[in-house]
């Protein structure tokens, strides 16, 4: 089936063929014939022999000989001697079959059955094993029997490095071998056992990866196991929180639903209906105990105790790197109320590696609570008119993007060590492929090691080139390149005050919210969401998005412009359902029913993913255009959207429109018309 | 169908790590977790397993570099990948997958001469992969990250012109395996003129949908 050459085949070929094939047919079912009839004979059980050793993967053979095994065993009442030729035999015909086909299924399973009987010895294996390695070392059947035996045998996770060592030195290009390496290091890293600190281990470990990657570049065997080192140089275990909104030392405007009397405020003014403000907490990793005994909040305003913490996730999850929670306040009692928020009051935020998140980290922010005025405005919002350049130097950026982390217990000078002298190395590699990625790779890591703010984001030039390099060297994985360009790019936008600045506007046709306008940057990736949490209104127009991922975290996002993206379907905006302010959404122009495939067909919560859904009435009265709509209508009936533009994309037209009409009845704008009642 | 569904004792075949055997000899395999909840799935009876359990023993054969294995600890290949993604795609557990660095592994699969997909590091392209690979990517929506078009090329060379049928490798022998593979693969590359299908269970999206979406 797999590497026979094509050709005609002549008619003494085909006449060999044809007598095999009479020959297996007979074998077949003389044996079928025994086994239906339990047959269990020596000549029976040599007949299964003779066909495994034409057939290794005759499954239902090895399956017999189980049988055959068994009903002669029980005869035998376990005289040591006779079992074990009985199991001897066994072993030699599953030898004899490997010699014909190495990576039969049935024939390893068959040993494995024979060896937890508790036969043969773990010298004869080992010697079994380092044959196979030799004819092949990435005979992944071999690895998975010799993880069997050592488990089985006890053998230790030290020696088994030594093994790795041992293949790695004879043959550096052997990806099984760092595969293997690699799960043995990181279960002795985090025993903590005896000689195994990653301050000292990991830098070993770079240096004989080097070997792998420096003697041919192109070679990917330690490219994955360089890139494992990577996260475990970067990733530090105990969970940190990253940002939250509102931030230390923030100020902010609530009021009710009718919004302020138009002023130019100097801080985030956030309106609601229904008379709550979102808490957001963004970790660097996720997390799962985030509750009212976990983070505790201390201030004057009513009616927060025992508050419900959500993780923003997939519905299955219970983890999640951001949750939120909403405070109440009642906008007919305007003060100024200071609040306290103690992250991790209690032990209980716990990582999905398990690992507890430690010190308390305490942050507090300022309620102003206003009185309503107006009235609600009910106006369209316009993308290009009614906006004011940011007042710089009237708000302090700073107080919004914050990212105070307690580090004082993580130990940085290693990693830092590690990082600058991987740097140093790969500088040498500049024409490579594999040299390129990870240098640029490891200058983000080092970006987001440092503390010092006039430092950082001087790198970010050098890494947004080298990934240009690569989309011309390595033409193949041009997106994946313009992908991490992306994300680099985004991390410079915010790496500071003065950066993130050029890019904020207020709009004063909905009492100056935020925005932040990231269009026409060929954008292909969002990046850098935590530190974006205060935006209200997000223009991404004019880039080469194809779907809202990351995105869910930002709760104050009441307006959001897609236009101009690359979006293929609904699914892709599944997150948006996470961010319940959602007012204004413009898909205009985009690829919408363009395409056949849906690449984010599973990453939305839908029957698909057997997730449940309860039927409401437009899913009762039009079953057919539910199924045919399905993403766009279990992503709209979430929300609700008061502005709506779809025009542009395939899918648009009359029988579209009129089912928007039906998912989002309180819909006011269509594609710019106002709707009529 | 559902009749025999009550006799065939799928439940029986779930082990206490929430792993499959293939049968009664007890061989497991991620292979089998897909089987199961794929079947299942499609017969809408998957509450005859343990979902959870069965998704943790996927979740514990994730590898170090983003993809999955046989049974724990065993190296990365693009076959126990598919049926592992699939496996969580079905039942709405993908978060469990890190896409970027899986993503990464799966796109360096393709070859850059050929434009053919292989199943791990230092091995020869094969059409089959277009599948297993492809679905995977595009489940994780990464598939852009690899080119498309010589993806493409690589199975329409590896065509029997005279014969007809698909091998594994351009001039190799054809057969059924490879051919339903290479069409498969073409048709999630949306090439003109093959029904699309849906990347987790291999069927007409139609099929699919109408399946699923029937409450």
């Amino acid at each position: 089936m797999h590497g026979r050459p094509r050709k005609a085949s002549n008619p003494e070929e085909e006449a060999a063929s044809a007598a095999k094939a009479v020959k297996l047919r007979s074998l077949q079912s003389q044996f079928m014939k025994n086994h239906h009839d339990k047959i269990y004979t020596e000549e029976a059980i040599e007949l299964s022999m003779k066909l495994l050793e034409i057939n290794p993967e005759a499954y239902t053979a090895w399956n017999y000989r189980k049988l055959a095994v068994e009903d002669s065993l029980s005869r035998i009442e376990s005289d040591p001697n006779l079992v074990n030729s009985i199991l001897d035999e066994e072993l030699r015909v599953v030898e004899s079959a490997l010699r014909q086909n190495f990576k039969s299924y049935g024939a390893w399973h068959h040993r494995k059955w024979v060896l937890s009987k508790g036969h043969s010895s773990i010298e004869n294996e080992l010697k079994l094993l380092d044959k196979f390695q030799r004819l092949d070392s990435r005979n992944f059947h071999a690895w998975n029997y010799r993880r069997f035996v050592v488990e089985l045998t006890n053998r230790s996770e030290q020696d088994e490095l030594h093994y790795t060592d041992d293949m790695i030195n004879n043959n550096f290009s052997n990806y099984s071998a760092w595969h293997n390496r690699s799960v043995l290091l990181s279960s002795l890293l985090a025993q903590n056992a005896d000689g195994f600190m990653p301050n000292e281990r990991i830098p070993d470990e770079y240096d004989l990866v080097h070997s792998a990657i420096f003697t041919d570049p192109d070679d990917q065997s330690g490219w994955f196991y360089h890139l494992w080192l990577l996260d475990q140089t970067l990733n530090v275990e105990t969970p940190l929180l990253t940002s939250s909104w509102p931030s230390h030392g923030s100020t902010i405007n609530l009021s009710g639903a009718g919004c302020l009397n138009g002023s130019s405020s100097k801080f985030t003014t956030f309106c609601s209906e229904s008379g709550s403000f979102p808490l957001i907490l963004y970790f660097d990793q996720a997390v799962g105990g985030v509750s009212s005994s976990t983070v505790t909040i201390d201030s004057e305003l009513k009616g927060n105790e025992d508050l419900v913490w959500e993780p923003i996730s997939y519905k299955n999850s219970q983890v999640s790197c951001v949750w939120v929670t909403h405070l109440k306040y009642v906008s007919s009692d305007p003060c100024e109320y200071k609040v306290k928020i103690r992250v991790g009051n209690s032990p209980g935020i716990v990582s999905s590696r398990g690992h507890n998140f430690r010190a308390p980290y305490e942050f507090v922010f300022t309620a102003h609570v206003h009185d309503t005025v107006k009235d609600s405005q009910e106006g369209i919002v316009s993308w290009t008119d009614g906006f004011d350049i940011w007042d710089a130097k009237s708000m302090d950026l700073n107080s919004l993007i914050t990212l105070d982390q307690l580090q004082a217990e993580i130990d940085f000078k290693w990693r830092q060590e590690a990082i600058d002298s991987e740097v140093e190395c790969f500088g040498i590699l500049s024409d490579s492929k594999i040299g390129n990625l990870t240098l640029a790779r490891l200058l983000m890591a080092r970006e987001a090691m440092l503390s010092d703010d006039a430092v950082k984001g001087v790198r970010y030039e050098e890494i947004l080139q080298l990934y240009n390099d690569l989309m011309a060297l390595d033409s193949s994985h041009y997106q994946y390149y313009k992908d991490e360009h992306s994300v680099a790019f985004l991390h410079k936008v915010t790496s500071s005050s003065e950066s993130l600045s050029r890019h904020l506007f207020r709009y004063r046709g909905m009492n100056n919210l935020v925005c932040l306008r990231l269009n026409n940057l060929s954008l292909s990736r969002i990046a850098s969401v935590e530190k974006l949490l205060f935006v209200q209104m997000l223009d991404l127009s004019h880039n080469e998005l194809r779907s809202t991922e990351g995105l869910e975290a930002m709760q104050l996002l009441s307006c959001l412009n897609l236009s101009h993206n690359k979006i293929r379907s609904f699914s892709a905006l599944d997150s948006l359902r996470h961010v319940k302010q959602l007012k204004v959404l413009d898909v205009s122009d985009n690829h919408i029913g363009k395409h056949s495939v849906d690449t984010t067909r599973y990453l939305c919560s839908s029957p698909l993913s057997n997730s449940e859904w309860s039927q409401d009435d437009v899913g009762r009265q039009n079953p057919g255009l539910v199924t045919k709509y399905w993403d766009a209508y279990f992503v709209l009936r979430d929300l609700k959207l008061k502005q709506l533009d779809i025009a542009g994309n395939e899918i648009s037209g009359n029988e579209f429109s009129s089912f928007v009409l039906q998912v989002v009845p309180k819909l006011v704008w269509l594609d710019g018309q106002k709707l009529g009642n | 169908m559902f009749f025999y569904m009550q006799i065939l004792d799928i439940a029986g075949l779930q082990n206490e790590d929430g792993s499959f055997s293939g049968d009664i000899w007890g061989k497991v395999d991620t292979r089998f977790s897909y089987i199961v909840i794929c079947c299942l799935s499609i017969l809408k009876c998957l509450d005859k397993i343990n979902v959870k359990k069965a998704v943790d023993y996927i979740v514990s054969c994730k590898n170090l570099d983003g993809g999955f294995g046989c049974t724990p600890g065993a190296e990365s290949h693009a076959g126990q990948i598919f049926c592992c993604v699939g496996a969580l795609a079905i039942t709405g557990n993908l978060h469990h997958v890190d896409k970027d660095l899986l993503g990464w592994w799966l796109c360096e699969r393709q070859d850059y001469e050929s434009g053919g997909l292989n199943g791990r590091s230092e091995k020869l392209p094969d059409v089959c992969y277009s599948l297993w690979v492809l679905s995977s990517l595009i489940m994780i929506d990464r598939v852009h990250w690899i080119e498309k078009a010589k993806l493409v090329k690589f199975i329409l060379d590896c065509q029997d012109m005279d014969n007809g049928g698909i091998s594994d490798r351009p001039n190799y022998a054809v057969d059924i395996f490879h051919t339903y593979f290479g069409v498969a693969g073409l048709s999630l590359l949306e090439y003109p003129g093959v029904k699309t299908i849906d990347p987790a269970y291999a069927l007409p999206v139609h099929v699919t949908n109408r399946i699923l979406f029937t409450k």
